[in-house]
């Protein structure tokens, strides 16, 4: 069976503050001249290597794992999912 | 009476809370391994604080999955106390069996000092031996403490009273300086609505000895008592 390489990013809800992003762009970014960013926010990426028949049952399974595992938490976090090909 | 404490890979004040069960109030009281299947002859159960799993993924979230916390569950069902402290508060709301999430300090660093908390609730099985509105002191150490629920959520904990402590300063009032990590309404920890299951973020272990605390408080020692019940 081939395996498919899929990437899950993890991140705080839009209406829930990630003061880690918020530092980044405040005092590392914008403060050494990049006025140009006007948003950051930080993110867990997991990189997953997963064995299915083709690329919709590879997501659907790690969809279903991320649910079924709390891999992100519902109340604070979304999670996209991506697969990036074989 | 007697109490579980699980050990988790990672946990690091089983042997303070079991010490103060043991040594200073004179009950029985085992440090139980989360592999171990069972919790039958206990009477309540505490999960210790700590870094369960190396904090990896989110603080708790593998320790939720544990066997031993089948268990817990049942005990919780049942009406046992179960009592989760800083890590084991973040086990409890992993786990579903209290509500809202634990986030990273707002100041994204760890946090560790003794810090004022108001009773807001006295009607737990933890916190029966306070009174409502006491200021009680406590050390917390944690860096993912910041409390939040969602606007529904944090309805439902008032209706229901849930909200068991919030940080304050030492007369009671609350104030953006006496939250040390930014947590929603400055709560410090929550109850089911049973009032069985308790998570909160202080460290009441760490203030049961006089001799172990800054300013000689024991104030953390209640919330043993009560769970235990013990008279005068």
């Amino acid at each position: 069976m081939p395996t498919f390489k899929v990437n899950v990013v993890i991140e705080n809800k839009p209406t829930i503050r990630d003061p880690e992003g918020e530092v980044i762009m405040r005092d590392l970014m914008v403060k050494n001249g990049y006025t140009q960013i006007k948003g950051v926010r930080a993110a867990k990426l997991l990189k997953i290597v997963v064995e299915a028949s083709n690329s919709e049952e590879a997501k659907r399974l790690v969809s279903k794992m991320c649910d079924e595992l709390r891999i992100y938490n519902p109340v604070v976090s979304v999670c996209s999912i991506e697969v990036l090909g074989a | 009476m007697r109490i579980a404490v699980i050990v988790f890979p990672g946990s690091n004040c089983d042997r303070d809370v079991h010490h103060v069960l043991t040594d200073v109030l004179g009950v029985e009281a085992d440090l139980v391994w989360h592999a171990d299947g069972s919790l039958s002859g206990y009477d309540g159960v505490i999960l210790p604080g700590g870094f369960s799993y190396g904090d990896y993924l989110r603080a708790g979230v593998i320790a939720a999955f544990s066997p031993i916390m089948r268990e817990v569950r049942r005990m919780a069902e049942e009406g046992k106390p179960v009592l989760g402290i800083c890590n084991g508060f973040q086990i409890l709301v992993e786990s579903g069996l209290l509500p809202g999430a634990l986030m990273r300090n707002t100041g994204l660093k760890f946090v560790c000092k003794w810090v004022n908390l108001r009773v807001e609730n006295n009607e737990t099985l933890f916190t029966r031996r306070y009174s409502r509105g006491q200021v009680l002191q406590m050390p917390i150490a944690h860096n993912e403490g910041r409390y939040y629920i969602d606007p529904e959520g944090l309805k439902e904990l008032k209706e229901h009273n849930q909200i068991v402590f919030r940080y304050t300063e030492p007369d009671g009032t609350p104030s953006e300086r006496s939250n040390p990590n930014g947590s929603l309404e400055a709560i410090a920890g929550v109850c089911n609505r049973r009032g069985n299951v308790l998570g909160l973020m202080p460290h009441p272990e760490r203030a049961s000895e006089a001799v172990l605390s800054p300013s000689g408080s024991t104030d953390g020692l209640e919330v043993f008592r009560s769970m235990l019940d013990l008279g005068g």
